[in-house]
C-alpha cells in the first residue's frame, strides 16, 4: 500500500480532515470520500472544466489537484453556493433563463461563473465568453448560458 | 503501478534531495500536464515532489526593473500583476494563452517551458525577453539562457536532480516592448500553428539598436532566430528590414505538418506572425 497523505482542509467553510491516496485527484476526493457529489468529473484532462473548484480563490479544475495538495487550503465547490434554500442569482438566473438542459456542465460553470462575478461585476459579453472559455457544454450551444451569466451579473450589481 | 509517494518539501536543498534519489522522483508544479501524464500512466514515478512549498518557487519580485518570477508561480499570478503587465506585456499575452482560466489558475512558465512542447506559448515570449534561468542541482546552482533549455519534444537539459527555481527577466531599457503573437485554427483554447515572441529596443532616433525574436511551434523546439533580429538591428524596422526578417524567420523553420497546419503553412504563417508581432513590439518601444 502506498503511504497516505494527512489532509486537514476547508471545504465551503466546514472543516475535514481525511487520508488521500498520494495520487487521488481532488475531484475523486471531493466525490468519493466526502461526498460532495455536486462536482462532476468530465475529461479529467482540464479540458472540460466541468470539475471546476475554487481552491484558496483561485478557479481550478479539481481533476487536475491532488488532494494532498489541498492540505491547509480552503476550497469551495457547487455545494457552497446556494445560503440555504435561498440560491444564489447565478443559479437562480440559470434555472430562469434554461441555461442549462442534462446539468452535467452546470456545476463547473456556476463556479466558474462566480469566480468571474467575484472579480469583474460588470463583465462585457465577450469577456464573459472568453472566461468560461475552459467549460464546455455539448447541450445549450452557450447562448443561454452566457445569457444567464450576464442577466445574474446585472442583477447582483443592483443588488 | 509503483508505490506513489507525495512530499512538498519547503526547501530547495530538500527538492534536489528528492529529486536526485533513485531516478523516480517527478517534479509537481501546476499539474496540468503532470497529472494527465501521471493518470493516463504515460509516467511511473516513485515520488511526485511538490515544489510549491519553496518560497524561492514562488516568488514574484521586482528590483531595480528586473524582475523574478519563480518557476511554480501561476499563469494567473502573473498576468495579474499591473507592474509585471506594464514592463513585459509580450511575455503576458503568452502566458494568457496557456490553455483555459483553470489551467492558468494552476499552469507556471517553469512547467510551460519543462514540459518541453515544441508549442508552449510562453516560452518564445520569454525568450525573446532575454530571461535567464536559475537553476538548482546536486552539483550546486547555475544559470542557463531559456533557449537553452529545451532541446526537443518532451526533452530538456536539465540533469537529474536538477530544477529551473526562478527566471531572471533583465531590466527594460528606455524604448523597448515586446509582444508575442500565436496564429491557432480556434479563438481560444487550442495549440499554436505558429507563435512568435518579439523584443526589440530603439535609440532616440527610432533606430533598432537591440532585438531578439523566437518563433514556436515550427521545429521540435523553439527557436531563438538570431539572423532575424539582425535583420531588423540598425535599421528603422522599415519595410525592407520587416521583409529580411521575415525571410530569416521562414529559412529558420523546419516544422512538422500536422492536422492544423501543413509544413508550407506553417512556414508561411510564421513570417506573417513574427511581421505582425514586430510591428506590435515596436509600436510599444515607441511609447515608452
Amino acid at each position: 500500500m502506498a503511504k497516505k497523505v494527512h489532509v486537514t482542509t476547508t471545504v465551503n467553510g466546514d472543516d475535514y480532515e481525511y487520508l488521500a491516496e498520494p495520487g487521488q485527484t481532488l475531484v475523486d476526493v471531493l466525490r468519493n470520500n466526502l461526498e460532495l457529489t455536486g462536482t462532476k468529473e468530465g475529461c479529467s484532462t482540464g479540458d472540460c472544466g466541468a470539475c471546476s473548484v475554487i481552491l484558496d480563490g483561485e478557479l481550478v479544475c479539481s481533476c487536475l489537484v491532488l488532494a494532498a495538495e489541498t492540505d491547509g487550503k480552503s476550497v469551495e465547490t457547487i455545494e457552497g453556493m446556494a445560503d440555504g434554500d435561498n440560491l444564489h442569482p447565478l443559479q437562480r438566473n440559470f434555472l430562469d433563463l434554461n441555461g442549462l438542459q442534462c446539468g452535467i456542465c452546470t456545476p463547473g460553470f456556476l463556479i466558474a461563473a462566480k469566480a468571474l462575478l467575484e472579480r469583474n461585476p460588470d463583465p462585457t459579453e465577450t469577456e464573459a465568453r472568453f472566461w468560461l472559455a475552459g467549460n464546455l457544454c455539448r447541450c445549450t450551444g452557450y447562448d443561454k448560458i452566457v445569457r444567464s451569466v450576464m442577466a445574474a451579473a446585472e442583477e447582483m450589481r443592483g443588488a | 503501478m509503483t508505490e506513489l509517494r507525495y512530499e512538498a518539501p519547503e526547501s530547495l536543498d530538500g527538492a534536489v534531495t528528492l529529486l536526485s534519489g533513485g531516478g523516480g522522483g517527478k517534479i509537481l508544479a501546476g499539474g496540468t500536464d503532470v497529472l494527465v501524464q501521471l493518470h493516463t500512466e504515460m509516467i511511473e514515478p516513485d515520488v511526485i515532489v511538490d515544489i510549491k512549498n519553496i518560497p524561492e518557487l514562488k516568488r514574484l519580485s521586482e528590483d531595480g526593473g528586473a524582475w523574478t518570477v519563480g518557476a511554480a508561480v501561476s499563469g494567473m499570478n502573473i498576468i495579474d500583476n499591473d507592474a509585471f503587465q506594464t514592463a513585459w506585456p509580450g511575455v503576458c499575452e503568452g502566458v494568457a494563452l496557456i490553455g483555459s482560466i483553470q489551467v492558468k489558475g494552476r499552469a507556471s512558465i517553469g512547467g510551460n517551458l519543462c514540459n518541453a512542447s515544441p508549442a508552449a506559448d510562453s516560452v518564445p515570449a520569454i525568450i525573446a525577453a532575454g530571461a535567464i534561468a536559475n537553476i538548482v542541482g546536486p552539483g550546486g546552482s547555475r544559470e542557463e539562457p531559456v533557449e537553452n533549455i529545451v532541446t526537443g519534444p518532451g526533452q530538456t537539459s536539465l540533469a537529474q536532480g536538477e530544477l529551473i527555481v526562478s527566471f531572471s527577466f533583465p531590466a527594460k531599457q528606455a524604448n523597448s516592448g515586446d509582444c508575442y503573437l500565436r496564429l491557432t485554427p480556434r479563438t481560444e483554447m487550442d495549440i499554436a500553428i505558429v507563435g512568435a515572441g518579439v523584443n526589440l529596443t530603439l535609440d532616440d532616433d527610432g533606430t533598432c539598436i537591440a532585438a531578439r525574436i523566437s518563433i514556436g511551434a515550427v521545429a521540435p523546439t523553439p527557436l531563438l532566430v538570431e539572423d532575424a533580429a539582425n535583420a531588423l538591428i540598425g535599421t528603422k524596422v522599415n519595410d525592407a528590414a520587416l521583409d529580411a526578417m521575415v525571410e530569416a524567420v521562414r529559412a529558420a523553420c523546419n516544422p512538422i505538418s500536422d492536422k492544423r497546419g501543413t509544413r508550407e503553412y506553417r512556414i508561411k504563417t510564421a513570417g506573417v506572425i513574427a511581421r505582425r508581432a514586430a510591428l506590435k513590439a515596436l509600436e510599444r518601444a515607441q511609447a515608452n
